[in-house]
């Protein structure tokens, strides 16, 4: 066998592990294995700044169920993925992150863009490797690859040094043994049994279903087995989706921006079948007042989610498609109950909503009207109040199709990320849920959007201010707005999409919402549309933090002096005290 | 509560730190920590103390697993099995109190591996309680310097903890 240079055989490595798009940043380092990708028919999406590529890797996967790869050079490169890499693992997304590294006689030394970066990344990494010897480089890449896909899926990063690169070897294809991972699948039958006598006993079950059931691709068991049980479904941000949420079962989202009726019924249910979700504090609020009358089944892929945050009465270790298979087959149909009817009835009395207005944009219309017009998006989200308001107001009836940074809640990762779903979803209308706050954190992204004709739109909810956390300074700090008005005119977003080459549409009235929805959806270019929004509107229901979930508010229109007070601030761009204002 | 854990690890770059960064990311308390090569030149293992209840205890031993290069875990019962650590002391000393510190030496099956004019080294093995004693002992001479190596420990009899 003829042989191979380091760049070449990672190449065949990725090859052979089925991608077929890369997202990265080349630097000196990586000189040699930038090469090989001009020389290889991996597609190549060149960003402009690593956080982009390490979030349109995760937009690619999540979207896809597909392994998502970046790419950045030692040192700052390798740095800039940090938030990306940190994102993933706190949403379990399988993503490869290949980092360059200075030559190995150099490490350690504090050389020219040298970075400790499987250092840095220890904690937010499943797995990383420093990849000191060239042989090693088909072995490393067929582990990092499984480990990433596997067990409850992860980032794995793999460093790269420069010499490892040029180095020649001759190719093979190894298989993967690790003795210290057997992600273990397969369910335990006697825990399956106890569940299922559980559950056909309970009275006032609930499934409360995390991002593990998208993982799995355990959706249609999902539906299969509430149907069969008339058992209601919630759930979490990241779970959002698996469950059709035009369901009659479906009780929408629960936690601290839940709906009302999908709180009470966690806290009056007598068992909670968790699965694939791991009790995170915004979903179970005052973690000792969490479901006080419900027995708890927890089947999760990581046993340390079991038992983590709460006391669990029957654990479950495995995968959600076969555990729910699995139980599908213990337990019989159940007719509907009085639960469901007193279920349906606290869904009529309390619906979310919203008060419409006629003159001035609620991002809440913005979003039903996204929803009308395009039905079948895969939407990405960035954070604060414009990704509550898409989970609650966009009618979600697919896994892959909500994409959101729940873990970390990372502002800037819509964009980027929906640059990656339109990617792996070509045919798809790929829309990100904007505030104007977290867009310009991934902005420039609108050049690699441009240029590689990605028609991804973006539908900025314009408040002029860091919404989310306007909300709470609103409720909890006195109204005083420290450092959260950013201004209606910073950017222009209309001229900034033009500057970029892609389209740019705005809409100040609720008139226009409509008409600037179709023109974006018709246009093959990258949209971004400018939503002039009300910049009181809150999100609500809301649990106040470190309350129990029952305890859940709606939060009232607020009173004209104010609205006037933030008008003068939008137009200075900043806080404008009481005093100043009368 | 003190639990013991064993842990056989692979040798490989990092494998130490990710378990160290782990004991910290997380806030588990761990008492004493060694690490040292086993029969297998591919593996290392390590001896972990660690205080907690049951829930922090198991939390502790999850999480351990999940580490790629962790290839087991497992809690020593305290009943069942052997521990061991050394400690080497240096003692100051004079005319006076030379007998009674090799008298001491001698009731604890200790050993003296130097001595020089003001003072002495001790070397001691056993379980935790014993050196906490000699410590305590020798403290009333003074003690000038002290390493100890963190407890290692094995399950009696037929049982194995191995990769
Ligand atoms: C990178 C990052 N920095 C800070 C925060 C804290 N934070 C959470 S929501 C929010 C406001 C987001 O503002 P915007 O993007 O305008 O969205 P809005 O809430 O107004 O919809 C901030 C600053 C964060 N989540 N991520």
């Amino acid at each position: 066998m003829p042989k191979m240079t380091g760049a070449q055989v990672v190449l065949e490595c990725l090859k052979r592990e089925g991608v077929d798009v890369v997202f990265g940043l080349p630097g000196g380092v990586l000189l040699p294995l930038y090469d090989a990708i001009y020389h290889s028919d991996i597609r190549h999406i060149l960003v402009r700044h690593e956080q982009g590529a390490a979030h349109m890797a995760d937009g690619y996967a999540r979207s896809t169920g597909k392994v998502g790869v970046c790419i950045a050079t030692s040192g700052p490169g390798a740095t800039n993925l940090v938030t990306g890499i940190a994102t993933a693992f706190m949403d379990s997304v399988p993503l490869v992150a290949i980092t360059g590294q200075v030559n190995t006689f150099l490490i350690g030394k504090d050389a020219f863009q040298e970075a400790d970066i499987t250092g840095i990344t220890m904690p937010i990494t499943k797995h990383s490797y420093l990849l000191r010897d060239a042989k090693d480089i088909p072995l490393v890449f067929r582990e990092a690859f499984y480990i990433a896909r596997t067990g409850r899926p992860g980032p794995v990063l793999i460093d790269l040094p420069r010499d490892v690169t040029v180095a020649e070897l001759e190719f093979y294809w190894p298989d993967v043994k690790l003795a210290g991972y057997n992600p273990s699948t397969r369910v335990h039958e006697m825990q399956i049994k106890r569940a299922a006598k559980d559950l056909m006993e309970a009275e006032r079950p609930v499934i409360y279903v995390g991002g593990g059931v998208k993982f799995a691709d355990a959706n249609k068991e999902l539906i299969t087995f509430a149907e069969k049980l008339n058992a209601p479904v919630t759930t979490t941000l990241m779970g959002v989706g698996c469950f059709p949420e035009d369901h009659t079962l479906s009780l929408g989202m629960l936690g601290m921006h839940g709906t009302k009726y999908a709180n009470f019924a966690i806290q009056e249910s007598d068992l909670i079948m968790a699965i694939g979700a791991r009790f995170d504090d915004r979903v179970t609020g005052k973690i000792t007042s969490f479901a006080p009358k419900a027995k708890i089944i927890h089947i999760d892929i990581d046993p340390a989610e079991i038992g983590k945050n709460v006391r669990v009465d029957i654990p479950v270790v495995g995968d959600a498609k076969n555990a729910l298979a699995a139980l599908l087959k213990e337990v019989q149909a159940k007719p509907r109950s009085a639960w469901n009817d007193k279920i349906d009835q606290w869904k009529l009395d309390y619906p979310l909503k919203y008060i419409p207005d006629p003159n001035i944009i609620k991002p809440q219309y913005v979003i039903e009207k996204i929803c009308e017009l395009a039905p079948d998006a895969i939407i990405t989200t960035e954070v604060g109040q414009n990704q509550m308001w898409a989970a609650q107001f966009y009618i979600h009836k697919d896994p892959r199709k909500f994409i959101s940074s729940g873990g970390l809640g990372t502002m800037g990762y819509g964009f980027p990320a929906a640059i990656g779903a339109k990617i792996g979803n070509p045919d798809c209308d790929v829309i990100d849920i904007a505030g104007d706050g977290s867009f310009l954190m991934n902005s420039q992204e609108l050049a690699t959007a441009v240029v590689n004709d990605i028609s991804v739109k973006v539908a900025i909810l314009n408040n002029g201010c860091l919404g989310m956390v306007r909300q709470w300074q609103e409720l909890f700090f006195g109204k005083r707005y420290s450092a959260t008005i950013l201004g209606r005119t910073s950017p222009d977003f209309v001229k900034l999409a033009e500057a970029y080459g892609a389209l740019g549409l705005r809409a100040t009235k609720p008139s226009e919402v409509e008409s600037v929805i179709r023109t974006a959806l018709a246009s093959d270019k990258p949209v971004v549309m400018d939503f002039i929004i009300n910049p009181m509107e809150k999100v609500s229901p809301m649990v106040p933090a470190g309350a129990a979930i029952s305890e859940i508010l709606d939060l009232e229109w607020c009173e004209e002096t104010e609205i006037s007070a933030m008008d003068k601030m939008l137009v200075s761009g900043r806080y404008v005290s009481r005093e100043e204002c009368a | 509560m003190k639990h013991t854990i064993a842990v056989i690890l692979e040798n490989k770059s990092g494998a130490l730190s990710r378990i160290a960064g782990l004991f910290s990311r997380r806030s588990f308390n761990i008492d004493s920590l060694s690490v040292g090569a086993t029969d297998n030149p591919d593996y290392s293992r390590m001896t972990i103390s660690v205080r907690g209840d049951r829930v922090v205890l198991e939390q502790v031993i999850k999480q351990l697993s999940k580490l790629i290069n962790v290839i087991r875990v497992s809690e020593l019962d305290p009943a069942e099995s052997l521990e061991r650590e050394l400690a080497v002391i240096k003692v100051s000393t004079d005319r006076e109190n030379r007998a009674e510190i090799m008298q001491l030496v001698d009731i604890f099956r200790a050993k003296i591996i130097d001595v020089s004019a003001r003072s002495m080294i001790i070397e001691v093995t056993g379980d935790e309680e014993k050196i906490d004693a000699i410590v305590l002992l020798f403290r009333q001479f003074g003690i000038k310097e002290m390493a100890r190596t963190g407890k290692v420990s094995m399950v009696r009899g037929t049982r194995v903890i191995k990769a």
